[in-house]
């Protein structure tokens, strides 16, 4: 369980705080969409889950490891693993499983040990077939998922993930996505995954909405995305679906909003449609 | 523009060369060099000749990227054999104007060029059969004494590792900023050499200010994932000298002592 208190961090270029009294709770095995306008503090926020950045007031927990706690820096890391935007960036060796391998080599773990975490994480992100590449023959989806492999290898509880898809083409973006999830599904890692995509966190089972540091919203994706007007003001787009519902309300069909794919809005259209004729 | 990124000059196979720890490599390779610079008489050469040719048989590189290899060198070798053929004293065969050539100056450029050559393509052939990566761990393993006397040796891995991995994300950025720049009406390609290294400041900018931020991604990346500098790490390639590595000591060994004897003691009075 991640617990944050009441956290508060002002960056030292900045009068403005980033994060201005966030209260939140992680449990194990959720997975957590943060979402937020460009600046809204939801980086910021990411950065102090295994203590890139220390708060300025407030405290995080992390399974009881309070995150300012230096002596227990490394095991934070170990329990919380954190992916970030760029894969090119992550990436620290010349072949696919020598960086997977850095984590656990930096553990001190024996060389039998690291090869079978190495080839069980690539396989988790079906990276295993490519695993004497080199990482710039690949694309940038799959250098991703070996990024993300690097982090399965140190097996972390928790795995924060820092607008993982933002560099991105559609393709790999959905690869990404998928692994994510199979992660949180399959593994039963916990997962906060940071983003602008409403349709990536429309995949959540919580969505937390920030803006100017403060927590807004913090609900279902199906309760969240109910809030088109608000979502609206704080410079949020809504799932396409989310989008429909709300202009077909405005126009004045009576419709329920609280509908996420495809597949329940065309059911609710066609209720609609029944009622009118 | 860039394309096919090679690195270092290794070339791929399963030869009993490619198959040597990176160390023995190495370590030969610097004995080999020291065998060069210890022979002194022309027979001695002929049978470094022959070694290196054998080695070179052994390991399944074509000859042609040994000479490859001896490019950067020829004139090199070419100046430096006609400064000793002419400027060696000694007994005079041929004589025009100002210029005498000695037997000593034929033997001595001889003896220079076949030096030069010999230490080139001795040690280019350590980096065509090891991987660049492999070559490093190598290196860092041989260095490992050394971090006693406060020598940084797995820092200086490091470096050389994440070098090598960026130098192709480097030379990719490099591509694109340029035709970036070129999008917006600069200019490489004409102009004097002034002109042209003027024209390279939009380029190199913000490619140093991109590499600054990546080495800053880069190293939080590192410590996200338990980096602590080199104490207390492991590794999933263990370096492991094998029964081969015994045999190709030996072997080198009783070669080189071969060559040395014949080398340095002038037994053909030649």
């Amino acid at each position: 369980m991640i617990e944050i208190n009441n956290l508060t961090f002002t960056y030292d270029t900045c009068r403005e705080p980033a994060l201005d009294g966030i209260n939140l709770t992680i449990k194990e095995g959720e997975f957590v969409a943060v979402l937020g306008h460009n600046g809204s503090g939801k980086s910021t926020l990411a950065k102090h889950l295994n203590a890139i950045l220390l708060p300025s007031g407030g405290t995080v927990y992390a399974d009881g490891i309070n995150t300012a706690d230096i002596k227990r820096l490394a095991e934070l890391r170990r329990l919380v693993g954190m992916v970030f935007q760029n894969p090119d960036n992550q990436i620290v060796a010349s072949v696919v499983e020598e960086d997977v391998a850095f984590g656990p080599e930096n553990l001190g773990m024996p060389s039998e040990k690291i090869r079978e975490r190495v080839d069980y994480a690539l396989k988790t992100v079906g990276m295993y077939e490519m695993r004497n590449m080199a990482p710039y023959n690949l694309s940038g989806g799959q250098k991703q998922r070996v990024a993300i492999a690097g982090i399965i290898a140190m097996q972390p509880r928790y795995i924060v993930f820092d607008e993982p898809t933002a560099m991105l083409d559609p393709k790999g973006r959905q690869e990404v996505m998928q692994a994510i999830k199979a992660l949180n599904s399959e593994q039963g890692i916990t997962t906060v995954i940071i983003t602008h995509y409403m349709d990536e966190a429309a995949e959540a089972e919580r969505i937390v909405v920030i803006d100017h540091g403060k927590v807004i919203i913090d609900d279902t994706p199906r309760m969240a995305f109910a809030n088109v007007a608000l979502l609206k003001k704080l410079g949020l787009d809504v799932p396409q679906v989310t989008e429909l519902m709300f202009r077909l309300r405005g126009e004045g069909i009576a419709l329920e909003y609280n509908k996420l794919t495809v597949d329940e809005c065309a059911e609710e259209l066609k209720k609609a449609l029944k009622k009118q004729v | 523009m860039i394309t096919d990124i090679t690195l270092g000059q290794y070339i791929p196979g399963n030869s009993i060369l490619h198959r040597l720890d990176p160390r023995t490599k190495i370590l030969l390779t610097f004995a080999f060099i020291a065998v060069v610079f210890i022979t002194e008489n022309i027979i001695g050469y002929v049978l470094i000749g022959f070694l290196l040719a054998l080695l070179i048989k052994m390991s399944g590189i074509p000859f042609k990227f040994i000479l490859k290899s001896l490019k950067p060198i020829y004139f090199f070798v070419i100046f430096t054999a006609l400064l000793n053929l002419f400027m060696t004293g000694g007994k005079y065969i041929v004589s025009f104007g100002i210029f005498h050539i000695s037997r000593e100056g034929i033997i001595l450029a001889a003896t220079m060029a076949l030096r030069l050559i010999f230490l080139v393509a001795g040690t280019s052939l350590l980096t065509y059969t090891t991987s660049p990566i492999v070559l490093t761990d190598g290196i860092e393993a041989l260095l490992k004494p050394l971090e006693k006397i406060k020598f940084p040796a797995h820092e200086l891995a490091m470096m050389m590792t994440i070098a090598l991995r960026f130098i192709p994300t480097i030379i990719e950025e490099t591509d694109k900023i340029m035709k970036a720049q070129s999008a917006r009406g600069a200019d490489f390609d004409t102009g004097g050499l002034i002109k042209k290294a003027k024209a390279m400041i939009p380029l190199l900018i913000p490619l140093f200010i991109s590499s600054f931020r990546r080495a800053d991604e880069l190293a939080l990346a590192m410590e996200c994932r338990g980096y602590h500098g080199g104490e207390g790490r492991t590794k999933l390639k263990e370096l492991r000298f094998k029964k081969l590595d015994l045999t190709a000591f030996l072997v080198f060994t009783l070669l080189a002592a071969l060559c040395i004897f014949v080398g340095k003691f002038n037994l053909f009075y030649i």
